[in-house]
């Protein structure tokens, strides 16, 4: 094995999460993409495309799943989701009030559907993804004053 | 109907087991049993948008919980003033129960909700959004403002506590900080 994959579990837990965690994050961008057609949406979404880098965090360590999404990215997409979702519910104005529903409604039960709610799924899934990973990063790399002088 | 009251005695024996429990890993995966039960309670009345979400919330939950609280030596009283703890929180069982009861003999029969609202919702919903999910189409049409409350509020918290790792970060700026990685 390669020096930067020494840390992290053992090979066993590696093997299986290099097998599962695409699977899983592919499963969080199903939810999210038919969050308006089946159960599930923007925020359950989110917080399952959050797990995958979660997975990939406790099976290989801080340095692997930091370089697949770095702090930087993280706050980017964060912030990106926030403002993609105020900036489509202040394109409503073009159309008369806030959170229009301004794009055509399209067949109900396809895909392609509901005008903007995913859209707004979309952004959410962004913006909770990134924030809960976030917020995991910065839990567990946190270290007490008392555990320092230790 | 029974089965919705096996699931809750269930959750409220795991609950009584996590406050109960020594060990604190014992503990925390108590309370995970009592999320999933309640995530199959929801599955039971006919909730699968709330129960996919706690159920994955349940599991972020704990992956925290175990893995960033449970190896810290944080700081853990037992001893105190449990005669007047206990007499407060005895106090203000009594007192809730009381207002409950009170309360809730004007709410609508378990299952039978006075619907003026979401009956408007029920039946205008596929054609005034054209979202198939009515859940999708109350959150994010007709009460749009609810779920922009929220992440507003989901926001701030990250923004908080991306704020208080910096701070640390910049006090032992010199110093080589070392993280453990398992």
């Amino acid at each position: 094995m390669s020096k930067e994959h020494d840390k992290g579990m053992s090979l066993i837990v590696k093997v299986i999460t290099r097998l599962t965690v695409g699977l899983i994050l592919l499963y969080g961008i199903y939810i999210v993409l038919h969050g308006h057609v089946s159960p599930g949406g923007g925020f359950a979404g989110g917080v399952i495309i959050a797990l995958s880098f979660v997975h990939l965090f406790l099976a290989y360590g801080k340095d692997v799943a930091l370089k697949k999404l770095p702090k930087t990215a993280m706050s980017f997409f964060e912030s990106m989701g926030a403002i993609l979702f105020l900036s489509i519910a202040l394109l409503g104005f073009t159309g008369g009030y806030f959170f229009l529903n301004f794009i055509s409604k399209g067949e109900p039960f396809r895909l392609f559907s509901a005008g903007i709610i995913p859209l707004c799924n979309i952004a959410i899934s962004l913006k909770v993804g990134a924030g809960l990973f976030a917020i995991f990063v910065v839990l567990v790399l946190l270290k007490f004053e008392w555990e320092k002088k230790e | 109907m029974i089965e919705l009251y096996v699931l809750l005695i269930f959750m409220i024996i795991g609950a009584i087991v996590a406050i109960e429990m020594k060990d604190l890993l014992s503990s925390v995966i108590a309370v995970g049993a009592v999320g999933l039960g309640l995530s199959i309670v929801l599955l039971i009345l006919k909730a699968p948008d709330v129960a996919i979400t706690q159920l994955v919330v349940e599991i972020l939950c704990l992956i925290i919980l175990i893995r960033a609280t449970l190896k810290k030596d944080l700081p853990f009283s037992t001893t105190g003033r449990w005669l007047l703890n206990s007499l407060i929180t005895t106090g203000f069982i009594v007192v809730f129960l009381f207002v409950a009861i009170k309360a809730f003999k004007d709410l609508p029969e378990f299952g039978y909700p006075i619907m003026r609202v979401a009956n408007t919702y029920l039946k205008e919903g596929l054609v005034k959004t054209g979202a198939s999910n009515l859940v999708a189409s109350v959150i994010l049409d007709f009460r749009a403002y609810d779920t922009l409350g929220e992440a507003t509020v989901l926001f701030t918290a990250v923004i908080g506590v991306l704020a208080i790792i910096r701070r640390i970060g910049r006090k032992k700026k010199d110093e080589v900080v070392e993280e453990d990685d398992e």
